[in-house]
């Protein structure tokens, strides 16, 4: 019963939280309602027993990709964001076929079934503790998924570093103009 | 006991939420955050299959799709820099240089 009541008072925030994200004029907020939400999506990891994922939700998620995000945001022009329109022409569109996905995907869910349960019951987790549970499993039958993992990471540090490096013979545009062909020399 | 269509239903929800806003949006930063979103109701789907299969796997997929959105947005949010340097703008629709 009482797990029930918490589940729906997660369930309540996310959606909120997310249709507030989605709606807010200040890119700024929209990030601090995800941070947020992410906070609830851990208390429902907990709540399904996956403590390690918790933890890797908080600190990952809300940790480093939301702080990385507010860093973008603080360097592009946020001020301009609160008087131009949030959405596109004709978003009645997409509204309605995100809604009729939505419908396509409850619909689906109808007739899910469970599989064959497998050997990590929640009292083996529990004798072995989730991490070491987890570890095992990472590090015996998912060890070259995990090595997989690692060098996607790494390239895409890389990646992201000479993306956003300033190159020193490219030339930065005229300030006041925003488009246009890229010169060299600073002329156009 | 919490029946998993429950978790089933909200992960459907936020992922439309998701959508909705990565289709509406203009703003290119909002629109990776949607991203965020829709991976995160992915992860809600395979941590309560995880629990509800007595099974480890959907947990260590969940591991592994964290860090690819991490990647993913160290990478996204390199090309919105990239993008803001060269074009001073962050919409996406006024990104239309290949337009014919």
């Amino acid at each position: 019963m009482l797990s029930k009541f918490i589940f729906l008072y997660c369930a309540l925030m996310i959606v909120t939280t997310g249709i507030l994200a989605v709606r807010f004029r200040n890119p700024v907020h929209s990030v601090l309602a995800v941070l947020v939400l992410f906070f609830h999506m851990a208390g429902l990891y907990l709540l399904l027993n996956a403590e390690f994922l918790a933890a890797v939700q908080i600190i990952v998620y809300a940790g480093a990709i939301l702080v990385l995000y507010l860093f973008v945001l603080f360097l592009v022009n946020i001020r301009e964001e609160i008087t131009t329109k949030r959405f596109v022409e004709n978003h009645n569109i997409s509204k309605f076929i995100s809604f009729l996905v939505f419908l396509m995907l409850i619909a689906v869910t109808q007739s899910f079934r469970l599989g064959v349960p497998g050997e990590w019951t929640t009292d083996a987790i529990n004798q072995a503790t989730h991490t070491k549970a987890l570890g095992i499993e990472i590090f015996t039958s998912y060890i070259l998924p995990f090595e997989i993992i690692a060098l996607i990471l790494l390239v895409a540090v890389v990646g992201g570093i000479l993306l956003a490096k300033q190159d020193k013979q490219e030339v930065v545009m005229a300030p006041d103009e925003g488009s246009g062909p890229l010169t060299k020399g600073g002329q156009k | 006991m919490i029946p998993v269509t429950w978790y089933l239903a909200l992960s459907v929800i936020l992922f439309s939420i998701g959508m909705y806003g990565f289709l509406t949006r203009r703003n290119v930063i909002i629109m990776f955050l949607c991203i965020e979103l829709m991976l995160n109701a992915a992860n809600l789907n395979f941590v309560a299959f995880s629990h509800y299969l007595t099974d480890l796997r959907g947990q260590v997929m969940t591991f592994f799709i964290i860090a690819v959105a991490a990647a993913e947005a160290a990478i996204g949010l390199g090309i919105v820099v990239a993008l803001y340097r060269n074009r001073r703008t962050v919409y996406s629709d006024e990104i239309n240089e290949l337009r014919g």
